[in-house]
């Protein structure tokens, strides 16, 4: 497993999500903390291309050997594709939260939402 | 005689004075007048005063002897439930105190008999049903149809259901209650000739739902119906009846995606209705989304064989309000009860028994149909259960055999208004041919005397 890290270049979701933004688009997944409190990811079952995601509302759910959880959209938009290597490798989301281990990518309807986001250190301190 | 109540008059007013009330009347002084039952005694309830033991049993006994057991007539009554032989080997397993008294197995450090117990009758549901994975029983049949709606439904998130006219009466009323709570639209597919005629599929179907047999007891082209739910996206839902299975095309091998039905017939006695117990089948993609309990095997760390409750993360204790279920009690002893029945009959016995309820069935409808008045409800092939059309009143007739000491089947009056004049007639392998004479004879004398205006005998 990897160690702790928030990279700066995210936008974090206080629900332990993160955002890669890019053009009009974003990348989604779930930060360090999260994948450490769920523990081995077994399963993931992602949305299907073309389905909008809200802001704040669960898109998808990741599986552990200990709990099925909702992983939550941190901002909205339409799925354009979805990490599909992950149906045979879900621990890629234990070893690399923030690389191979993402889950969406969505092409956002409001990239105004981005502001009320946090930053890597907000983040962080809302963990302590 | 007393009555059971352990405390005095002294200790009532003792009770009463220390929480500071005057009467037992007072504690129900928040209860408006309108709700309460004036008294219970010779009250609205019309219960009498209290009686003595003995007397209760006198009373309870004539209530019973008023019961008709299937052991006391000659039975032709099927229509979901049915009088198959079971064998005493049953009684004798499942009444050991290991499986009659424990409760949901968590701690497989201790449950290795009954989890082992669970993991074979998954194993036997599995095979029969051709489906790869299948869940440790749920409730009956009708809410394991139920069930398998809902698992439609979270899957696909489509807004209705196609459900086959076929589909037995409290199945499809099950189904119905339940799609309400989730906004799904139920809609019925009509039976022609005995079959069910889907409409067209739209991309709104989440699931079409058929039985096999159906309720009329025709065979259903299962592998047409699959094919056509299939081009429209929609899963397929079949209710099966389990032993026909041994010589049916299995319901995997049809396309379907989830084969449920009703267990009773699989070591479970008619007990008045119940408790039985509900199977549940389906392809691998909707593990995730089954209900229920699943038993699996594993390695200790010794390396020796073992078994656990897996995927348990679905399930209500873990996932709280979003599991895929809320089926607390398992109807683990009643499932057991089909296991031992199936390993009893074996591979090569369930085929025996199914072509043995073939032939009876076959000869049943041959014979009954030799009756003036008397004609066959559909062509369709059949295997346990055959619909017949009486040109006489369908209850005035059932009475009539009634009278005579024979039971010759269900009226379908009471689900299909349509079917004023069918009559559903099962055979297990408890009826033997002269049994069916002799349904024949009596059946054949009571529509005989319907449609020549003879009085039934009082």
């Amino acid at each position: 497993m990897s160690d702790a890290s928030y990279p700066e270049d995210l936008l974090y979701h206080p629900e332990h999500d993160w955002a890669r933004l890019q053009d009009g688009e974003a990348t989604f997944g779930i930060t360090w903390f999260a994948q450490d409190a769920l523990g081995e990811v077994v399963f993931f079952e992602p949305p299907k291309v073309g389905v909008a995601v809200t802001k704040d509302e669960p898109y998808t759910e990741v599986e552990s050997v200990k709990a099925v959880s909702d992983v939550v959209a941190p901002l909205s938009g339409e799925v354009i594709e979805v990490n599909t290597a992950l149906a045979d490798k879900p621990e890629t989301i234990n070893d690399e939260p923030y690389g191979e281990g993402w889950l969406v990518k969505v092409k956002l309807s409001d990239p105004e939402e981005a502001s009320s986001l946090l930053d890597a250190a907000a983040y962080q301190a809302s963990l302590a | 005689m007393s009555s059971y109540v352990s405390a005095t008059a002294e200790d009532r007013a003792e009770m009463l004075a220390t929480i500071g009330v005057s009467s037992i009347e007072d504690l129900f002084t928040d209860i408006p007048a309108g709700l309460r039952l004036e008294s219970v005694v010779d009250g609205a309830l019309g219960i009498g005063p209290g009686h003595s033991e003995q007397e209760v049993y006198e009373e309870l006994r004539a209530l019973a002897a008023r019961n008709v057991s299937a052991e006391d007539e000659l039975s032709f009554l099927g229509a979901g439930m049915y009088d198959h032989y079971v064998p005493a080997l049953i009684d004798s397993i499942i009444e050991r105190s290991e499986f009659l008294t424990p409760y949901t197995p968590y701690q497989p450090e201790i449950s290795q008999g009954g989890l082992q117990a669970m993991f074979e009758y998954q194993t036997a549901i599995s095979e029969l049903t051709g489906l790869p994975v299948s869940n440790a029983s749920v409730y009956e049949g009708p809410s394991a149809v139920g069930a398998a709606g809902y698992v439609a439904k979270v899957s696909n998130g489509r807004s209705r259901f196609v459900i086959s006219r076929g589909v037995h009466p409290h199945s499809r009323e099950t189904v119905r209650t339940l799609a309400r709570g989730w906004g799904t639209e139920v809609v019925e597919a009509p039976l022609r000739a005995g079959a069910t005629v889907l409409p067209e599929l739209g991309d709104d179907v989440s699931a079409v739902i058929v039985q096999q047999p159906n309720f009329l007891g025709a065979v259903e082209d299962l592998t047409g119906l699959a094919a056509a739910a299939r081009d429209a996206g929609a899963l397929t839902i079949c209710a099966c009846d389990p032993l026909p299975l041994a010589l049916l095309k299995s319901p995997g091998e049809c396309g379907v995606d989830i084969a449920v039905g009703e267990g009773q017939t699989l070591g479970n006695r008619l007990d008045f209705g119940g408790p039985s117990f509900g199977f549940f089948a389906a392809t691998d993609a909707l593990l995730r989304r089954m209900p229920g309990r699943i038993a699996g095997e594993t390695r200790d760390v010794d390396g020796k064989r073992g078994f656990v409750l897996t995927l348990q993360t679905r399930e209500q204790h873990i996932r709280r309000e979003k599991a895929t279920s809320n089926i607390c009690t398992s109807q683990a002893l009643n499932a057991l009860a089909g296991v031992i029945y199936l390993s009893w009959l074996g591979r090569r016995g369930i085929v025996e028994l199914t072509e043995l309820m073939l032939k009876r069935t076959a000869y049943a409808r041959e014979r009954l149909t030799s009756i003036d008045g008397v004609s066959l409800l559909h062509e369709r092939p059949v295997v346990r259960e055959l619909a017949l059309r009486l040109d006489a009143p369908v209850a005035r007739v059932i009475d009539r055999c009634l009278a005579a000491g024979v039971n010759p089947g269900y009226s379908l009056a009471r689900d299909y208004p349509e079917h004023q004049d069918g009559l559903l007639v099962a055979i297990t392998e408890r009826r033997t041919r002269a049994d069916i004479d002799r349904l024949a004879d009596v059946l054949g004398a009571a529509v005989a005397a319907e449609r020549s205006g003879v009085r039934v005998p009082a």
